[in-house]
């Protein structure tokens, strides 16, 4: 047991940075420093490059595409793409549909589906919740009805993140109203541009368009699209939330947040003192640091257990709750840090517009964030839909 | 980077784990606490023989094991599951801590009678005055022909009514709190001018008020390193406690299920209602928190002093935190009965909430490391 890096890792380190500083787009690094949203065309330019490289994917089976990295080269890369401040890959179809197509599908759906996963060709969107189903997700009333070879599909979701780019959706639908509510659901692979799809956008308090619902009305869907058997799909809906949990912690990335949350709080006046000098507000970045490394050390910890063959299990719901308080904490911290010009509300620069924003740059997106983080705790299953399942899955109660 | 426990390590904590729970049960426990001397010696006597794992820190030269601080923490982490009462951490953590860094003459002569179980070592580092600034020393060391001669009072020495040796903090020069010197002997316990008043601990322990009155020492119990090996035993012995925590805190939690499981109340047990269940998860989230530090913190310990520092104090203000919430909502949990001496769970909470503060509370260590980290 050590933290020694050994000298081919730190080879793969030096390797990493050199392919982050030659490679990242320059476009999309112009955009986060002015921060401004990003586009579908700027999500995919860092997930092509990697695609590119083989390197999309570090968490898949090598057989589908992924890295083989150990598990301190994948630790190593988390950390150096949060260091180098690289956008994060939409996680629908590398880290979810992924991992269950790659897991559940047949030979057919793995050739069709997965490597346009990787090369970015698909973009994927996720159908879970509904208007009435989302803490109790297995209560969804969204159903499909075979008819010859199809489903026909009929319903409604909802906060179904940036569908308005996607090609393809996993959806979970009611194929047997009268089973048991969690064995009557099966996982279908939906293309969004079938007849009958109708995506709207839902605005969230930070101003953004991220999140959208979902209208099917009598969408056909080939029965070849079903991923596993019928009414078997809750069993590909858990393993999906076990996986999506994981990599919720956010450690890498909320390191780097802690470093911008100090770096504006010794630019920010306090008296004669710059603001990291206040005792008080000093002492929340200790303190966040400090259950930031617990959040570290703890997924580290279960990392090994994965690689000494425990499959991701609900202690992930510890990395989930841990992380994403953090992660509001962390957007909490900033908005306090930038004081008056956490107010103005700041769209982002219109086409040939040069007019200088208001405030710090650091200061534009503070309040936006902060807005946009408290989903956190409430979406890939509540926090407190994580205790319950700790209670009942890992103590028994 | 690696995870994995070596099979001697896995071998070391069950061999333990097994002894502990033959020879350590809380009624046991219990009566060792009401012998005249507080404890049990021949338990300690059978670490050393029996098991023959008093070594596991020292190097082989010596007849250890060749283990270092992981050992120290897995050895803590199972004696804190059953909170018992033996020296390890002031004899071999703190005092076998020393003698590696201390000149061969006297190594080779202690470690050895450490691993027989022969020595015990009692560190007197805190005075009444002196808070946890391990530099705010009123107990001076005066040169004296080729020795010295110790005076002062150092406080809540923990093992020290045991103790074959002293491990005292002294100054041989400078003011009250200057770091330079600070420095450290080893001392026979026995030596006239070394008065004690003995007294329990509220977690089990005995310990005692120490005063050296004009107490002469040979020049060769002298430690060189100063504050700097003085800050290092104490980061050593701090992240130890963080291990300890790791075993109490497990013990907390897995009683407050198991009550909470068999108590009835409005008909069923209480385990079924979803307040206790979600204070249950959190206590679990806390738990695995301060399992995590602990491995922080001793992962950490090779680091340069200022990096270490950082590591150990941010270990030990989390698990300080943790364990004060685990221990709480145990008492709270059980109950009526959480507040009497009657369940183990009580005393466990006693331990736990000695170790908040030993070595250094939640905000002196997050002081400790905003100073080192957190400048403007």
């Amino acid at each position: 047991m050590h933290l020694d890096f050994s000298p081919e890792d730190l080879a793969f380190q030096q390797e990493v940075r050199a392919f982050i500083a030659e490679n990242y787009p320059v476009e999309l690094r112009g955009k986060q420093d002015e921060g401004d949203e990003l586009s579908k065309e700027d999500f995919l330019s860092w997930h092509k490059v990697l695609a590119k490289k083989g390197w999309v994917a570090p968490a898949w089976p090598v057989e589908y595409g992924g890295t083989g990295w150990s598990a301190t080269q994948r630790y190593i890369w988390s950390e150096e793409t949060a260091r180098a401040d690289c956008i994060r890959l939409m996680p629908f179809g590398l880290s979810m549909v992924g991992p269950v197509i790659y897991t559940f599908g047949t030979p057919e759906q793995k050739a069709k589906y997965l490597p346009r996963i990787l090369s970015g060709e698909d973009w994927w969107c996720q159908g879970y919740s509904e208007p009435g189903s989302g803490s109790d997700l297995a209560s969804l009333r969204t159903k499909a009805v075979r008819d010859g070879d199809h489903y026909v599909v009929n319903g409604q979701k909802t906060w179904t993140t940036m569908a308005q780019h996607a090609d393809w959706g996993f959806f979970l639908v009611r194929t047997d109203p009268d089973a048991k509510q969690q064995e009557g659901i099966s996982f279908l692979l939906i293309d969004m541009k079938t007849p009958g799809i109708t995506v709207r956008p839902i605005i969230t308090l930070g101003g953004e368009h991220e999140v959208n619902e979902v209208w099917l009305e009598d969408v056909r869907v080939p029965v070849e699209n079903r991923v596993y058997e019928e009414n078997k799909g809750w069993t590909c809906a858990k393993f999906l939330l076990a996986h999506e949990r994981t990599g919720i912690a956010g450690v890498a990335a909320s390191k780097r947040g802690v470093e911008k949350v100090k770096s504006i709080a010794r630019a920010e006046m306090d008296g004669d003192k710059p603001l990291i000098s206040n005792a008080f507000f000093k002492r929340k970045i200790a303190e966040l640091e400090m259950d930031l490394t617990a959040l570290e050390f703890t997924e580290l910890r279960s990392l090994a257990g994965e690689s000494a063959g425990k499959g991701p299990g609900p202690e992930s719901s510890l990395l989930k709750i841990k992380g994403s308080e953090i992660q509001q904490r962390l957007t909490e911290l900033t908005l306090e840090a930038v004081g008056h010009y956490g107010a103005p509300y700041f769209r982002g620069f219109g086409e040939g517009d040069n007019e200088h924003p208001i405030g710090p740059d650091y200061a534009h997106r503070a309040a936006p964030t902060y807005f946009n983080t408290r989903k956190t705790t409430i979406y890939g299953g509540s926090n407190e839909i994580q205790r319950n399942i700790i209670a009942k899955m890992v103590l028994g109660l | 980077m690696d995870f994995s426990y070596t099979e001697t390590q896995d071998m070391l904590r069950d061999t333990l784990a097994r002894f502990l729970a033959d020879t350590y049960d809380f009624e046991t426990r219990k009566k060792m606490l009401l012998r005249p001397e507080g404890r049990d010696p021949g338990v300690w006597k059978a670490l050393a023989t029996e098991l023959g794992i008093l070594g596991a820190p020292f190097a082989e030269e010596h007849g250890g094991l060749g283990g270092g601080a992981l050992e120290n923490m897995i050895m803590m982490e199972e004696l804190g599951k059953v909170i018992a009462i033996e020296p390890y951490l002031q004899t071999v953590v703190i005092g076998g801590g020393a003698l590696k860094r201390a000149p061969a003459a006297m190594a080779d002569a202690v470690i050895p009678e450490i691993i027989a179980g022969n020595a015990v070592i009692a560190f007197a580092y805190a005075e009444p005055q002196g808070r946890y600034d391990l530099a705010n020393l009123r107990t001076t060391a005066k040169a004296d022909g080729g020795g010295y001669v110790l005076s002062g009072h150092k406080a809540v020495v923990y093992a020290a009514p045991w103790a074959t040796h002293l491990l005292v903090t002294a100054r041989t020069g400078g003011s009250q709190r200057e770091r330079e010197g600070a420095e450290l002997f080893l001392i026979d316990a026995t030596l006239p001018g070394i008065v004690r008043r003995d007294y329990p601990t509220v977690d089990g322990f005995q310990a005692s008020e120490i005063y050296f009155e004009n107490v002469a020492i040979p020049g060769d119990a002298h430690i060189p390193g100063g504050i700097g090996l003085i800050e290092l035993l104490a980061d050593e012995a701090t992240v130890a406690i963080c291990g300890e925590a790791c075993g109490v805190s497990r013990k907390l939690h897995e009683g407050t299920l198991d009550y909470i499981k068999q108590r009835k109340q409005f008909g069923q047990p209480i385990g079924k209602f979803q307040v206790l269940q979600h204070r249950m998860a959190d206590m679990f989230v806390e738990v695995e928190q301060i399992a995590s530090m602990a491995l922080m913190g001793t992962l950490k310990l090779d680091l340069a002093a200022d990096e270490r520092k950082a590591a150990v104090s941010l270990a030990k203000a989390k698990v300080a935190r943790s364990i004060n919430f685990v221990g709480q909502n145990a008492i709270q949990t059980h109950g009526g009965i959480g507040i009497t001496v009657e369940l183990a769970i009580g005393h466990y909470f006693k331990r736990g909430t000695m170790i908040e503060n030993q070595f250094g509370s939640a905000d002196f260590h997050l002081g400790r490391f905003e100073d080192l980290t957190l400048a403007a």
